[in-house]
């Protein structure tokens, strides 16, 4: 199948501005499932609210536009209810770890079979460029005015603190990379997250003098360091240091793991020996 | 259309002593819940305690969520797959799921929310009685909406109308809250739990639409009902807490968001009769009547007893439906009354509904308690005689 | 094997990522701000314009000569 078959073309082109890095992860991610070839009725995808949450409006699968920061808890029902979907669930970096941070450590945590993509602009676009909680600190931003004060989250050390079981980081000038990383992340069983560093030349951009699309991108292609397997495997536990930090953010994938899956822990340790036991006569637990 | 099951009052099945929370959760399992996600609050949490060892005995899910929203919205999630979903909280919880509710309302999931209200505002009396998420239940969200909102004072009435929540949902399409309070919820009772079958359970209406045939999720039948394929099954659609075409996608066409919204309104405004649910006692000749619901009513039905001993023509409603308010059936049984008194654990929810539903507002009277102890017989009967000018 | 570079110019919004990334310059904006494959001839086939592009109106086709 064609990439652009996994998409609804009829509202194509889509929303995003010019060079939006946000379409360079749709593009990658439709390739990771080509490549996987899933069928469009395995998947569901489960956005939550902001720019990168439009995603879930072009691609041909289930799809659940949902509330913001929420799309995790939907997906932890759904996926509970029907454990044989594949479940996808893009988010904003406002969206995922602001309002939505709660549910990100706590799906985590259950290490429930979901993939979480972080699509990492350091910026609330749709509402017109306010600071988030991945914007760099000193960042301008339209609610930072004066730069930001506020320190932002690591994404990769607060996954691996929460207990993911699948973490990497690439960024859209990485396209390749990102679509092997994706596809990895869908076909692991357990909570995966995938931060993609991507570009809001419109308004980080701007505000931030980070010049176009291009500019941006060639940004990430400078400022990033490739971590190999060996650094990935020493710095477990704080995967996000490493001594090449100065050199540039670290990219690659940091750690996957074999853990028990929440549905499939549930369904073991919780329904088959509740069932077998039956009801039985007792009226209280 | 029978959007509740009917009774068959056999009087088989099994007699247990259960708390009313312990009650929800059977009654839910009996309704055929597979689905409970919550978060502990008083005084609801025995609701998740006793469904977190009963549901998967029956090979049902139960999960306790990082907080009240997540809760709802992981019910939300599960519901759409095909299972029956269910939540319960208190107030506080309530007020965290608020827009949730909404979208369950937007994008017309089935699900039931318990509430066993303690006293608010705030984190206000956790282990005390009140009935003050009457309006909450109503209003809560933002937006025009119609919602659902059963109540119950008995045990075996309470298990009544957990099922009948659960039909009311899976007919329309909508959330349904069932309201109770920390007396109802904590009191212990006998209560029958009936043979399997003596319910009649409403089950979701599918689609008939075969695969890969254009399917319109949102596309309602002439009786309003919308005719369900499981998310992430064989038809491929979109849900959205926007205003959405019947296809499921994003409108904001006036056509479409003007139908859209008479559509959410109409499917219950327009059926109130199928969703009201009284209890009534001499309403034919009551001088007095009584309105009630919850813990409140259960004193109301205990002084009205008392004093129909003495032989005064007091009577009482029992409203087990709330929301939407049968007000023509409030009316209709109060056109004969001298006075009529609404019984309620709030500075006046309810008894606002009652004036403007009868012709005579200025006879409508509050008797309420509002210290987070139950309304008492006597509390009650107080009122009546100051309102019939004898002093306390 | 024949193969080409497929734009689809309503989907193109100029971002111009393509046109920077190309390593053979086989790529430029027409006069409309759409990208063109001026140089066709200079195309190694990388396939790094289909991927970076975020508007997915780049196809590299790949059919085998009939």
């Amino acid at each position: 199948m064609a990439v652009t078959d996994y998409l609804r073309r009829r509202f194509m082109p889509h929303i995003w501005c010019p060079g939006c890095g946000h379409g360079i992860v749709l593009n990658s991610l439709l390739r990771a499932i080509e490549k996987l070839e899933l069928e469009k009725n395995d998947i569901v995808m489960i956005s939550g609210i902001g720019c990168s949450a439009r995603i879930q409006g072009y691609v041909d699968f289930h799809t659940m536009h949902t509330l913001h920061g929420r799309a995790l808890a939907f997906a932890t029902g759904i996926k509970m209810a029907w454990p044989l979907l594949k479940v996808i669930v893009p988010m904003g970096d406002g969206d995922a770890l602001a309002i939505g941070g709660n549910h990100f450590i706590h799906a985590a945590r259950r290490n429930i079979d979901v993939t979480a993509i972080i699509m990492n602009n350091s910026i609330y676009g749709m509402t017109g460029g306010q600071h988030s909680p991945l914007t760099p600190c000193g960042d301008q931003a339209t609610t930072a005015p004066y730069g930001t004060v506020d320190s932002p989250f690591d994404v990769v050390r607060l996954a691996s603190a929460a207990g993911a079981s699948f973490i990497a980081r690439t960024t859209t000038y990485h396209a390749r990379e990102m679509t092997r990383l994706l596809a990895a992340a869908i076909e692991h069983r357990g909570f995966s997250v995938v931060e993609v560093l991507s570009q809001c030349p419109t308004y980080y951009g701007r505000k931030n003098d980070a010049g176009d699309a291009v500019a941006m991108m060639e940004g990430f292609r400078d400022g990033t360091v490739r971590i190999d397997r060996k650094t990935a495997e020493t710095s477990d536990g704080d995967p996000g240091r490493l001594d090449g930090e100065a050199a540039g953010t670290p990219i690659g994938l940091f750690r996957r793991e074999e853990r028990p899956e929440y549905c499939e822990a549930y369904r073991r340790r919780v329904v088959e020996p509740a069932m077998a036991a039956g009801r039985g006569e007792s009226e209280t637990p | 259309m029978t959007p509740t099951g009917t009774v068959t009052p056999t009087g088989t099945g099994t007699l247990h002593f259960l708390q009313g929370n312990e009650v929800c959760a059977e009654a839910a399992v009996y309704a055929g819940m597979r689905f409970y996600a919550g978060y502990p609050i008083t005084p609801s949490t025995e609701i998740a305690e006793r469904l977190a060892w009963r549901l998967p005995q029956v090979g049902g899910t139960c999960i306790q969520m990082e907080d009240e929203i997540g809760s709802l919205c992981s019910v939300i999630g599960a519901s759409l797959t095909g299972l029956k979903g269910m939540t319960a909280t208190s107030g506080p919880g309530y007020s965290l799921m608020q827009e949730a509710v909404g979208y369950a309302i937007m994008a017309e999931v089935p699900l039931v929310i318990v509430d066993v209200q303690r006293g608010g505002p705030s984190t206000g009396l956790p282990t005390h009685a009140s009935q003050g998420d009457v309006m909450q239940v109503r209003w809560g969200t933002h937006g025009d909406h119609a919602i659902v909102c059963l109540s119950a004072s008995t045990h075996q009435d309470l298990f009544e109308i957990m099922i009948r929540a659960f039909n009311v949902s899976e007919t329309f399409r909508t959330p349904v809250v069932v309201l109770i309070d920390e007396i109802v919820g904590h009191m212990r009772e006998p209560v029958r739990i009936p043979d399997a079958g003596e319910f009649e359970l409403t089950e979701r209406l599918l689609t008939s639409v075969p695969r890969d045939v254009d399917y319109h999720p949102y596309f309602p039948r002439e009786d309003g009902r919308l005719p369900m394929s499981h998310f992430g099954g064989e038809h491929r659609y979109n849900v959205t807490g926007l205003y959405h075409d019947m296809w499921g996608f994003p409108s904001d066409d006036p056509r479409v968001t003007n139908d859209l919204i008479h559509h959410l309104m109409n499917k219950l405004e327009n059926r109130k009769r199928d969703l009201t649910f009284t209890k009534e006692w001499y309403t034919d000749d009551a001088e007095i009547m009584l309105i009630s619901y919850g813990a409140s009513a259960r004193s109301a039905r205990h002084i009205m007893e008392d004093r129909r001993a003495v032989g005064m023509r007091m009577g009482l409603i029992e409203l087990q439906t709330l929301w939407p308010f049968p007000g023509e059936l409030v009316r209709e049984r109060c056109r004969q009354a001298n006075y009529v008194v609404v019984v309620e654990m709030n500075m006046g929810q309810i008894v606002h509904e009652v004036k403007t539903a009868v012709d005579r507002p200025e006879r409508v009277f509050l008797a309420n308690r509002v210290d987070g102890e139950m309304i008492t017989p006597v509390d009650i009967k107080h009122l009546v005689r100051v309102i019939q000018g004898k002093g306390i | 094997m024949e193969r080409r570079i497929e734009v689809n110019r309503n989907w193109c919004k100029g971002c111009r990522i393509c046109v920077a990334f190309c390593p053979k310059n086989v790529l430029e904006l027409d006069r409309k701000g759409t990208v063109v494959a001026a140089r066709p001839g200079d195309c190694i086939w990388c396939g790094d314009c289909e991927i970076r592009c975020p508007d997915l109106a780049i196809t590299i086709v790949r059919e085998a000569a009939s």
